[in-house]
């Protein structure tokens, strides 16, 4: 039993059958329980108000852009080094849920940022390097729609992720270097001396756990539909063929 | 290897290669940037750094797709991957024959267009030394991004969105250098940050570009 057997189309369709809608419901349950709690039964903060809320959606988006790309990285490389198609298709199915859950890191902190920035925008080193994230999320899928043959589709796509991804890497230190933070930093990690109140840390892991989960249901449910898809292209050139 | 490089700059600059439409493009940028902001001097040479960097890298950008696209037209591209040169090396003669020809000629008319848009008298030589040190690296991601999309029948669009992100380090700090110079302060940070960037993609994107070929050619 390895974890390459997974690889096999007939294998994964098989065992991630059941899955999709058990990780499904857990994910709505975890999202639901995460968002009323911290809606509606958590205090405001005493310097933001009402306004702290959006961090249920606005922290576990933008950490899941970050994963999404992460794993989209690590399912190219599965590609360019073992060939195994269903890792190139998880890596297209990631791809515009990563970009919608940026989109949605952006929306919520351009909300939060006009009441308390007095701005719904500033050139600010994280807010900049989302963009540019973005921008990165935007080429891909378009290199992805542009070619036609799916093998070289996904060669391309997966070199375009790993130089992307390097690039990605050095446009966030370039952007410190460019302009000063106004965005604050981390409190979150297990390490600092320094954290968000238990108050509202406890709703909000709660909710990071439902933005993973749905992560997971829509990457497997994406997948299986880019599976089928291929399935279904098979079964035309055969008939064709015949 | 130097035969590549002396055919493929002899096709540049001969007619209909393009040479020189390049340079024609950043004047014609730099000219069109007063009609946008207005005339006033002082507004000029504080935004010139950034409006000259930019330009640099827009008339590079037109140019890319030619690095590869004729080539693969009349087959040579198919002979040039068979031929006993490594394909590596072919990108990286070709990347240079693009920055001697759009590169280097951006590098040297910079400062006259410097003049234009009134940048401040300290940031001439760190234009220069700047786009000296930052263009290779556009020359070099430009031919990784043609290399992508080399197969595709409209590529040019879709080069853009692809290059365009990847050149943002290089403009943060080449336009950087360029405003330190203006106002005086020491330049020396930033011109170093984008050498270190020129020499990482011109060590490593060849590989990358060369990968995107063969499957381009398959």
């Amino acid at each position: 039993m390895s974890l390459w057997e997974y690889a096999n189309p007939r294998k994964f369709m098989a065992t991630t059958a059941p899955l999709v809608p058990v990780v499904s419901i857990l994910a709505g349950l975890c999202l639901a329980a995460g968002l009323v709690w911290g809606f509606f039964f958590t205090p405001d903060d005493f310097r933001q108000g009402s306004t702290v809320k959006i961090i249920y959606l606005h922290v576990p988006a933008a950490m899941m852009a970050i994963n999404a790309w992460a794993m989209m990285l690590v399912a190219s490389l599965i590609w360019l080094v073992r060939r195994h198609h269903v890792s190139a298709l998880a890596a297209k199915a990631a791809a515009p849920v990563g970009m919608t859950f940026t989109m949605i890191a952006l929306a919520t902190g351009a909300l939060w940022g006009q009441p308390m920035w007095g701005s719904w925008w500033e050139w600010d080193p994280r807010l900049t390097a989302f963009l540019v994230l973005f921008l990165f999320y935007l080429g891909y899928q378009a290199l992805w729609a542009a070619i036609e043959d799916p093998d070289s589709a996904a060669d391309l796509t997966s070199v375009l992720c790993l130089v992307g991804s390097v690039f990605a890497v050095i446009s966030r230190y370039a952007l410190l270097f460019w302009n000063q933070g106004l965005h604050q930093g981390a409190s979150l990690s297990m390490d600092a001396e320094e954290n968000v109140s238990d108050v509202f840390w406890l709703p909000l892991v709660v909710s990071i756990a439902g933005f993973v989960l749905l992560f997971v249901a829509l990457v497997l449910y994406r997948t299986r539909t880019e599976i089928r898809a291929r399935r279904l292209q098979a079964l035309e050139a055969r008939e064709r063929m015949a | 290897m130097n035969a590549l490089l002396l055919r493929d700059l002899k096709l540049a600059i001969r007619a209909g290669g393009g040479f020189g439409l390049a340079l024609a493009f950043f004047l014609i940028v730099v000219t069109l940037v007063p009609f946008g902001v207005g005339p006033d001097t002082a507004l000029l040479s504080r935004i010139a750094p950034g409006i000259l960097w930019l330009g640099a890298l827009l008339a590079c950008l037109l140019s890319l797709d030619r690095i590869f696209a004729l080539d693969r037209e009349d087959g040579s591209l198919d002979l040039l991957a068979t031929a006993p040169i490594p394909l590596e090396g072919v990108v990286a003669v070709k990347a240079l024959a693009h920055w001697l020809t759009t590169g280097l000629p951006l590098t040297l008319a910079a400062p006259g267009f410097g003049l234009l848009l009134n940048l401040a008298p300290g940031a001439y030589l760190w234009l220069t030394l700047g786009l000296a040190l930052g263009t290779p690296a556009l020359s070099v991601i430009g031919a990784f991004g043609a290399a992508l999309t080399v197969g595709l029948k409209r590529g040019g669009l879709l080069l853009s969105l692809l290059v365009l992100p990847l050149y943002m380090p290089t403009l943060i700090f080449g336009a950087e250098a360029t405003r330190r110079g203006a106002e005086g302060i020491a330049a020396s940070t930033p011109l170093a940050l984008l050498a270190a960037i020129s020499l990482f993609a011109v060590a490593l994107l060849p590989f990358a570009a060369a990968a995107a070929l063969r499957v381009n050619l398959r």
